[in-house]
Formats: structure tokens, sequence, C-alpha cells
């Protein structure tokens, strides 16, 4: 194709998209025009207006730049002179006139209002020679002051102390939300950490009973066993940080396994075939070690002649996918399906805490995937996105998994 | 020239692309031994691989026919090429991976914390991206032409179905050590033909006179400021944005292992660049007829077999086409992965369906586009895509690196400022230079004024919109910019 026309195409289609946009902006504004209404509607519409750009200010409480624009919208709504904040310490913002003795006070009308719980008006205060009269009002959040709020103006009228009132009551139930917002995000917090998945009393009765039973016998392997336990529970008992890496996560399954093959021998056999692109990835910390753990006590501990694992980690674009399988005795899937909707605890508590938090953390789509059945072992999925601006790994302080086998007593 | 030679060598290196992709590493990454499976990439073979999928048909084919063409003034295509990893280096390497952000609208979303700017830089990726699998395929369909007589379409066509079909069926992903291997192909395939030629030469005496050949008009007296300038600040500030090359840091484990990284590639990319220049010399000695023809970025490919008549230079031309394929199937599958990986999130849900769709789009679109346009010079082409790069994603990512004060509205508006102009330079510039040829350097290289415009227009909006400063820039900014250890 000649370069005049690709030219021609091209100018082509920016003017069209440049017309298109034009004619689009013009309507809006004519469809704006129209729907103004009237007087009266247009005040209800400026008054929500202004509230709904107080409320994003007020809602964390009020201190500092947050306090300053919720006032400056807070004044514009009811019309006075100035308008001063004052928060549960007693700190006051002013928005408008901003002289020491306004300052005061409002202190001491923001006591009186707070002490008594009603609005409290008081006229003919002297401030910088001219009088003015003041009404303020307590912000009550349940039965609790959360401040109060005092507007100036010159004179207060039967109307402003009402709608002083109003508003103080209209920032309380902002605040309220507020709070409401920041214990739900708590909440979730709060969640994740009891999910967190936690070393089974079961593994550790079996790891300790495995390890008596080389003291005797094998008491070098004894000390190299309880070397790995020591790993592996100082990376379960770490205390900061929900996310880790892979790398970190594989390094705890070999403490894992290591114990493990203490017990079954040979009956445990273990493949990896691990992307060391994915190696950086972050997961939720303990994510991939319950899904081996599932594998080894429900898929291979019942199956005589034991099994293999295969490990797997690939990169897949913009996510990483890892995968557990073992060829043991697999999972019913009534069962299954029960145990991931929340149902009979007990078994399998592992998988469900992994798919819980994994939902919970990325949504509802990286759940893990099971792909089991009767006598035909258990394939686990789950698909993480490489991108996890949000989430930081914890600490890096897992020592290298040959330091644990130099012979050194001290780390 | 050996047609069957050639058809070898394109079928031996399309088919173990693909076969180390599908089968290769899957064998050799089973172990069960966790302390071999938990290494992360070294440096060494992390940079190997950005060498891999950064060293296009424009470094391979290009810059030797460039110099040929427009003698010591083409070597600044090299230098930029090179020197964009100094930029990336002190600016970028480190804090984008310490980010966390997989890709450039990871980035953007994450700091700018807006759906906005995500799509605009989304939109700007894909473009850019498809502009620079262009000259690939050009460059394909060049080599098959000159080396098997086939039509020009068939190498193109055959790249991008390729390409297409071993990223859709989830080969090549962006792996490591194929992209590595890829690199020291190229470096091989370029170098043993150069160093076999320099010993043949030797001894030979040029067919016409170094005056002649090199005259200097051609060479530094030549210099124009302002179009040397504009390359530079395209070429050095474009690299920042390259998709492909920035979602390689990833695999880097921290921010430091990302630097030491950085300069690895800076010292690949100085001593591969030696070799196209070499050649691109020698073509001005032995073969200068080839700029009359307008096939001067076919050098690389003809001179062996010019100097070297009989089977040895068989075997060179078969090597060289061999590396010349490489380049052209890295570049094209890097950028393809990232930008079908980009598509199918952003558009399509991030579903493995919606990823080989988007394969399939990101290999054909350029296709056409391929088909439909005439090859101007691949050095060239690409120090296009460079410059338009530069003026849109390059001031979002050092302002957002570097710069508080950045604000979704501002990011937009430049990024869409620099977009406009730098594309409307570069689509449009013949046809405004044909009115107004007084500027025609101006629209020729665009990046001088492009990019100062954008970062400008960035600034000021930024300063308006100074109340919609994203909440956790401070935040996201200690992260960048805190190195691992100390956190």
């Amino acid at each position: 194709m000649p370069e005049s026309m690709l030219l021609a195409a091209s100018a082509g289609v920016v003017a069209g998209a440049l017309a298109v946009g034009v004619v689009l902006l013009l309507r809006r504004l004519v469809v704006a025009q129209r729907e103004l209404g009237t007087d009266a509607e247009q005040a209800t519409y400026q008054t929500l207006h202004l509230a709904s750009r107080a409320a994003a200010h007020v809602r964390g409480g009020f201190d500092g730049a947050d306090a300053a624009r919720a006032g400056r919208s807070l004044r514009t709504m009811l019309g006075c002179e100035s308008l001063a904040l004052i928060d549960p310490a007693g700190l006051v913002t002013v928005d408008g006139d901003s002289a020491d003795e306004l300052r005061e006070v409002a202190t001491g009308l923001a006591l009186a209002a707070r002490s008594s719980g009603k609005p409290h008006v008081q006229r003919r205060i002297a401030i910088n020679g001219r009088e003015t009269d003041a009404v303020a009002a307590p912000i009550l959040v349940g039965d609790r002051s959360a401040g109060a709020i005092v507007a100036f103006a010159s004179p207060v009228r039967a109307g402003l102390v009402r709608a002083t009132g109003e508003v103080a009551s209209w920032v309380a139930s902002q605040v309220e939300l507020g709070e409401l917002d920041a214990s739900r995000a708590a909440l979730a917090e709060a969640e994740v950490r009891a999910l967190r998945a936690q070393i089974s009393p079961h593994f550790i009765y079996n790891a300790l009973n495995a390890i008596a039973s080389f003291i005797n016998t094998d008491p070098a392997k004894a000390r190299e066993l309880v070397l790995e336990f020591a790993d592996f529970t100082r990376y379960s008992f770490r205390r900061h940080g929900d996310f880790t890496t892979v790398a970190e996560e594989l390094r705890s399954i070999d403490s894992y396994l290591e114990l493990e093959r203490a017990r079954f021998g040979e009956r445990l056999r273990v493949t990896l075939q691990v992307a060391p692109e994915v190696l950086s990835t972050v997961v939720p910390f303990l994510s991939i070690q319950p899904l081996v753990e599932n594998a080894v006590r429900h898929g291979l501990e019942a199956k005589e002649g034991g099994g293999r694992i295969t490990i797997t980690a690939a990169d897949s674009g913009a996510f990483a996918e890892i995968s557990v399988e073992d060829d043991g005795v697999g999972i019913d899937p009534v069962v299954l399906e029960e145990v991931l909707a929340g149902g009979s605890p007990g078994e399998h508590v592992g998988l469900r805490n992994v798919d819980a938090r994994l939902r919970q953390v990325y949504g509802e789509e990286h759940g893990l995937v099971v792909e089991t059945n009767l006598g035909a072992g258990t394939l686990v999925r789950m698909r993480v996105p490489k991108s996890q601006p949000n989430s930081t790994a914890g600490p890096n302080q897992h020592p290298p998994i040959t330091a644990s086998r130099d012979g050194s007593p001290a780390r | 020239m050996n047609a069957a030679i050639s058809y070898a060598a394109i079928a031996a290196v399309a088919l173990a692309s693909a076969l180390i992709g599908f089968y290769g590493l899957r064998v050799s990454r089973t172990t069960s031994d966790f302390y071999v499976a938990s290494r992360t990439v070294r440096p060494w073979w992390n940079a190997s691989a950005i060498g891999g999928e950064y060293l296009s048909a424009a470094s391979f084919l290009g810059i030797a026919g460039l110099i040929l063409t427009s003698g010591a003034g083409g070597l600044w295509f090299p230098i930029g090429y090179t020197a964009g990893y100094l930029m990336l280096l002190l600016f970028v390497a480190a804090p984008l991976r310490r980010s966390g952000a997989y890709t450039i609208p990871d980035f953007t979303e994450a700091r700018l914390e807006s759906r906005t700017a995500r799509l605009v830089t989304s939109t700007l990726v894909i473009v850019i991206g498809w502009f620079y699998i262009v000259p690939q395929l050009q460059g394909a369909a060049l080599a098959v032409r000159i080396t098997t007589g086939l039509p020009s379409w068939a190498g193109s066509l055959a790249v991008a179905v390729i390409v297409a079909v071993v990223v859709a069926a989830g080969g090549m992903r962006s792996i490591t050590f194929v992209q590595a291997f890829q690199f020291w192909l190229k470096l091989t395939a370029i170098a043993v033909p150069v160093i076999v030629l320099l010993i043949l030469v030797g001894g030979v005496e040029p067919s016409l006179e170094a005056a002649d050949a090199f005259p200097p008009t051609a060479g530094p007296g030549d210099l124009d400021p302002y179009r040397t300038v504009s390359l530079m600040v395209a070429l050095l500030l474009g690299t920042l944005g390259l998709p492909h090359v920035l979602v390689r840091f990833y695999t880097n484990p921290d921010g430091d292992a990302a630097r030491r990284t950085t300069v690895i590639v800076l010292v690949l990319l100085s001593v591969f660049y030696l070799f196209p220049t070499i050649f691109g010399l020698l073509g001005r000695a032995f073969a200068p007829d080839l700029v009359a023809s307008g096939d001067a970025d076919a050098l690389v490919l003809v001179l062996p077999d010019r100097l070297l008549p009989g089977w040895g230079g068989d075997v060179l031309t078969a090597l060289v086409i061999a590396g010349a394929f490489a380049a052209f199937l890295s570049t094209s599958s890097g950028l393809v992965v990232s930008l079908a990986g980009v598509i199918s999130q952003d558009l399509l849900g991030g579903s493995v369906r919606g990823f080989r769709i988007a394969a399939v789009l990101s290999s054909f679109v350029p296709l056409i586009v391929a088909l439909a346009t005439e090859s101007t010079g691949l050095a060239g082409s690409v120090g296009l895509v460079f410059a338009f790069t530069a003026s849109t994603l390059c001031p979002m990512l050092l302002l957002g690196i570097w710069w508080r004060g950045l604000t979704p509205r501002g990011a937009v508006s430049g990024m869409l400022t620099g977009a406009v102009l730098s594309g409307a330079a570069i689509l449009g510039g013949g046809a405004i230079a044909a009115a107004a040829p007084g500027i025609r350097p101006f629209l020729e290289q665009p990046a001088a004024w492009t990019v100062p415009l954008a970062l400008l227009v960035t600034v000021l909006v930024s300063r308006v919109d100074r109340r919609r400063r994203p909440r956790g820039t401070d935040a996201f900014l200690a992260r960048l910019h805190t190195p691992e250890r100390v956190r």
C-alpha cells in the first residue's frame, strides 16, 4: 500500500474519532442544561453534591488536610461566615476567619455543647472589634462525643441552629460509616490471619516420633532431622508478612518432606518441575506446603507401597500455575465438594484453608482447582497473578537449604 | 546461492525453537532435588535472555544495511540501542523490579490507582508491540526473498504463523533458557562469518578505492546535530518502555539482581554490535552495488557468498540465515507473549483461552501491516517505534518512579500528547513535509521535541490536578526505592 493511502486512512480515522467525540460532548452539555431543573431542585442537588464531597473527608475522622477540606464544604452548605470543626482531642480547624479569639470561643462553645449534648447558641461575641453570633452542635456517635461543629454568623437565626444540629448528626453518621469501613477492613485482615495455615499437631507428633526412632540407631540422621524440624517450624511460626515467594515456600516443603521421608522411607518419591521464572512470584504464606501435606497424609499414607508426588510451577503469561499431584488413593468428589464448601471439618482442612485464602486475596476465580476420584490420585492446581504490587513477601530469613547439613551447631 | 541450504537453515531454527519451547525444558527441569529446583535465574542467564529477546531484525540485518547506505552516521543506532540500557540501569531497572508489577500496565495501575491510566497504557503497549513486530516480519520477507527466491510475503507469513501457533499452544512463553540460547545463536551466527571474512579479505585488495568506499561526506563530517540528538533521545529513552524487555526483569529475584543483569546486558550488546558494524564496513568495500538495488538490509545475508563462493560460503550463509531467523522469531515471540498477556488480561478476562486468541491476534495484525507497507530500512523503522515509545511510555515511567507529584490525569494527558504528536509526525510526516520542506527533519526524527512536550504536559497537568494525587504515593515510592535487604 502506498504511503499516501495509509496516511489518508489514518487521517480519516483520527478525524472521525474527533468528530464523534465533539458530538458526544455537545450532546452531554445540552442534556445537562435541560435537566438542571427548578431552583429548589438545584439547591437540593447543590447540597447533596457538597455533602458527598465532604463525606469523603469526614469519614476518616477529621484531622489535618481532610478537616480543612470538609470544613470548606460544610461552611458552604450552612452558608455561615466561619465554621470551626473540633475533633475529640480538642484540636480546632477553622474555615473562614481564623482569628485566635475565634478559636478560643469555638473551643469554649464546643465544650459547652458537648457536655450538654445539645446545640448551644451564644450571641454578641466580640471578635476583632465586631460582634457576631455563634452556634455549636455536638457530634454524637452513639453515646460517645466525636467532636463538635461551631458555626459563626451574624445574626444566628433559628434556621441555622437547626441546620447546624442536622449537619452535626449527618457528620456523626459519616464518622460511624468510616468506622464501619475500618472495622470491615480489620475483619478481612483478621480473617486472612485466622486462615493462615498452622502446623498440624498430627505432623509434629509424627515427626518427633520419627526422630525418636533414629536417636539410638542413627544419631547423625536424628540430628539432621531435628535441624530440619527447626527450619520448618521457624518458617511456619514466622510472625510477620502474609506473603512469601515460591522459592521460600519450596524450601519449607523440602524440610517438611525430609521429615516425612524419615517415616516413609523409599515409599515417598518426589518429582519437581519448577520454572525458574516463577520462583520470585509472591504467593500467600504457607499456601503450597498444605497441598503437599494433604497429598502425603490423604493420598499416599493410605496407599500400599507409597507413591509419587509431583510439584509443578509453570510460567503462564501473566500468571504462575502451581500444581501438586499425587498418585495416591484420591478423594471422593462428593466429600471434597462438601469440604471445600465449608462443611465436615477434619479431613482436608488444609485444602479448604488454602482455597479460602486464595479466593480472599485474588478473587473468586483464583480458588483451587482439584481433579480427583477414588483410586485415581489427586491433582490440585492454583493460578496466581505474577503482578502483585500490593503484597510484599516477608523478609528472606530462611537460611539456604545446605546450611542445615554442614554440621555446625550454631547458625 | 544455494536455496536448499537456506530452506534447511530456516526449518532447523524454526523447529529447534519450537521443540525446545515445548519439550526440551520440561525434561531438563524435572528433578527431585529441591536445591536444584529453587535456584533462581542467574543474572548472566537473564541478561542473555534479554539480549536474545532484544536483538531483532533491526540489529541483525538493519545496522549493517544502514552503515552500508549512510556510513558512519549509521553507527548511532547500535550506540543508542545499547546505551538505552544505561538509562534502564540508572532510572528504571531496580525500582521497577521492587514494585512487584509484572507488566507496564500493572505498574501504572499500582502507581496511579487508576483504571483509565491502565487502559491507556495497555493500548499504547499494544500499539507499540504491533509496530515493533512489523519490521521483524519485513526482515523475514527480505531474508526469504534474497536467500530462497520465494515471494516476499512467504517469509512474513511463515514467521507470523510459527509465532502464533507456538505461543498460542503454550510453548516459548518467554522461557529464559530458550531466549538465552537465541542470544548465543545470534552472536555465533554473526561473529563466525565476520571473523572468517576478515581473515579472508586480509590479503585481498578491495575492488575500489578506500576514498570511494568511505567518503568523508558519509562520515562524521556529515553529522546533522538535530537529527543525531533526536535519534539518541528516541533510542535512549525508548528502551525504557519496551514491553517485552521489561517483563524479563520480573525473573530477577530482587532489585539488585535486576541492576546486575542490566550491566551484563550492556556488555553483551556492546560485544554483539561490533559484528554488524564490521559487516557494514566490509559491505562498503565489497558490495556497494546493494545500495542501488534497494536491498541494503540483505548485506549480511549476501556478503559471505560473494567473498567466499563455494561450500564455505554456503555454510556461512546458512549460519547467517539461522541467526536472522532466530532474531525474527525470538523478538516476535517475546513481543507476542507480552502483548497477548496484556490483551487477554485487560480485554478478555485473563483466561487461557483469551491468551490464545490474543496471541493469534497479536501475530496477524502486524502481518497485515507488514504485507501492506513497504520496508524503508529496518533500523530506521525500529528507530521510529523507539521514538513513539520514548514519547509515550517513558515520561509516565520516569515520573512515576521519580516524582511524587504525578497524577492519573497528568500521566494520561502526557501519554496522549506524546502519542498524538509522535504518531502524527511518523505517519503523516511525509505529507506534511511535502507542504513545508523546512520542517522535514523535525518530522523524520520527532523525539527531540515530542518527548520534552509530553514530559511538560504530564508535569503541568499533574500540578494543576494536584488534589488527585494517589493516596498511596508515598508508600509506593518508598517501596520502589528501598533496597530489599533493609525492608
